[in-house]
């Protein structure tokens, strides 16, 4: 063989596996839409999500992967599983309720075309796209940091990030107002029972020491390599969501003082070190030179325990249980 | 080795493929948790062979990450798809 | 030596997928759920551990092989207990009509 039909060679496979990797995600899409019951439905869904982070894996995005595979992967489908089986008592009458073709068509029309638009949008892209990814680069010294999207997150977009964390408070005082009157404060979700001598008491002992020594390794090693908080702070939640579902412990009152001081503790820390960034430094959020470094990792610890106690308290869901209970 | 591993995904992407079929099919809750258990493996495996393919060393991470979600989603699942259970032990009887 | 580690990787892998294939035909061909199920447990052991044993040579370093077998371990205790908590949803199901 020449090294020229070599070379060839590998290039048609790595185009075939782009079309495999690229039928199959989109095969994942057909069946989550086109399932007719709520469980196989979600079950397709995150089967997409976890293609999808494959898909990201294959474009060299490795922190987007762990965040697709985390959280729109494993803790979306746990949320949609929970919101189904409250479902399931209206689910029979539900099932009548077919919507026409009046709805529908507009419906596929309006869709066709949000994913035309998105499709001329990235294959009308100038080449090279327009990206400041090369300034992000070059400015990476002024953090120490070994991995450029921490830079982003922490440090060059901390507005964005700060934002964002209150952004997951609201919605979870959303969730929360959809308790009635009488629970508020109370506990979320049914107390679950499980056997403790049973197979699932005993994976709940055994899997979350590994699952938070991993959660936060995720968090540790975002510093140089693809992590972060966000994703450490996802796995801590479903390991906290494995015991609870376990029946090991309980739900905790969402009322709880200590609660809500963790739920706190990251965008409080995130403001405080802001605005003593517009005190000792340049403007709100510029970390002086010679502490980015610790200053980054303090706000990052104090959002990995927000994160984890919010995403957890998310996806228990409303108060179902009176205060004092 | 590229073009081995290459093909080694492929084949592990088709059968993940295949078992999308059997989550729709069904029939039965049982049968559909263990097509979605079969699709996290698949993922995993075919996530280790994209990381050596395409040269992305936290593709690993990025299978502990789905290793241990997979396990809290399946058992949610599990736990959620049917009416509530109560107790897993062999031979112990429901109490509703 | 690396040409015997790409032999080994491209034993194991193979066997590995071929493991993952007999797992999914059994899924799909299988009469019953609980041999289903069988099968399927044979796809998380034996398929990607097989798998994760070939890639072992190409890992980056001792730190990436020994995440490569924490892996494999969390899928086998994973899978083993959801084997059995939906071998329980079967038996509950079958004794339902």
């Amino acid at each position: 063989m020449t090294f020229a039909s070599m070379a060839f060679g590998s290039m048609t496979f790595a185009l075939a596996l782009e079309i495999v990797l690229a039928a199959v995600v989109l095969t994942g899409a057909v069946w989550a839409i086109a399932a007719r019951e709520t469980l196989p439905a979600v079950a397709g869904f995150v089967a997409y999500g976890l293609l999808l982070s494959l898909v990201w894996v294959h474009l060299g995005a490795p922190d987007v992967a762990l965040t697709e595979a985390a959280i729109g992967s494993g803790l979306t489908g746990a949320l949609l599983v929970g919101a189904a089986a409250r479902l399931r008592l209206s689910e029979v009458p539900m099932a009548v309720e077919h919507p026409g073709v009046i709805l529908r068509m507009p419906a596929a029309v309006l869709s066709v075309t949000v994913a035309a638009a998105l499709a001329a949008s990235v294959l009308l892209l100038p080449d090279p796209a327009p990206t400041l990814a090369p300034s992000a680069a070059e400015n990476a010294a002024a953090t120490s940091l070994g991995n450029p999207v921490t830079n982003v997150l922490m440090a060059f977009r901390a507005m964005d990030t700060l934002l964002e964390k209150i952004v997951l408070l609201l919605a979870l005082i959303g969730v929360w107002s959809l308790a009635p009157d009488r629970f508020w404060g109370g506990r979320p979700g049914p107390r679950h029972y499980a056997d403790p001598q049973g197979v699932l008491a005993f994976v709940a002992r055994v899997l979350p020491p590994v699952g938070i020594i991993v959660g936060i390794y995720i968090l540790w090693t975002s510093a140089d390599h693809p992590g972060g908080a966000f994703q450490g702070g996802t796995i801590l939640a479903a390991m906290w969501l494995l015991v609870m579902m376990a029946g090991l412990t309980d739900a905790p009152p969402v009322g709880e003082r200590r609660l809500r001081l963790l739920l706190l503790a990251g965008p409080v820390v995130f403001l405080v070190i802001g605005l003593s960034g517009l005190a000792f430094g340049d403007a709100f959020l510029a970390y002086p030179m010679a502490y980015a470094k610790p200053l980054i990792l303090a706000i990052e610890f104090a959002m990995i325990l927000t994160i984890a106690v919010t995403l957890g308290l998310l996806v228990a869901g409303p108060p179902e249980r009176e205060p004092g209970s | 080795m590229t073009e081995f591993l290459t093909a080694a995904l492929g084949f592990i992407l088709a059968i993940l493929a295949v078992g999308l079929v059997r989550i729709l099919r069904g029939p039965g809750d049982a049968d559909r948790m263990m097509a979605a258990q079969l699709i996290g493996t698949s993922g995993i495996a075919a996530l280790l062979l994209l990381g050596t393919v395409s040269g992305v060393p936290a593709a690993v991470d990025v299978a502990l990450t789905l290793a241990l979600l997979a396990a809290f989603t399946s058992i949610a699942f599990v736990k959620k798809g049917t009416a509530r259970f109560e107790t897993d032990a062999p031979g112990s009887t429901e109490a509703e | 030596m690396s040409f015997v580690l790409d032999i080994v990787t491209i034993i194991a892998v193979s066997a590995g997928a071929f493991f993952f294939l007999a797992g999914t035909v059994g899924l799909l061909r299988f009469p019953d759920t609980l041999t289903r199920l069988h099968a399927l447990t044979k796809a998380d052991n034996l398929g990607l551990g097989l798998m994760v044993l070939g890639l072992l040579p190409h890992a980056g370093s001792l730190r990436d092989g020994i995440k490569l077998i924490c892996v494999w371990l969390i899928v086998l205790l994973a899978g083993a207990t959801v084997s059995q908590l939906i071998g329980y949803v079967a038996r509950r199901e079958g004794s339902r009509p």
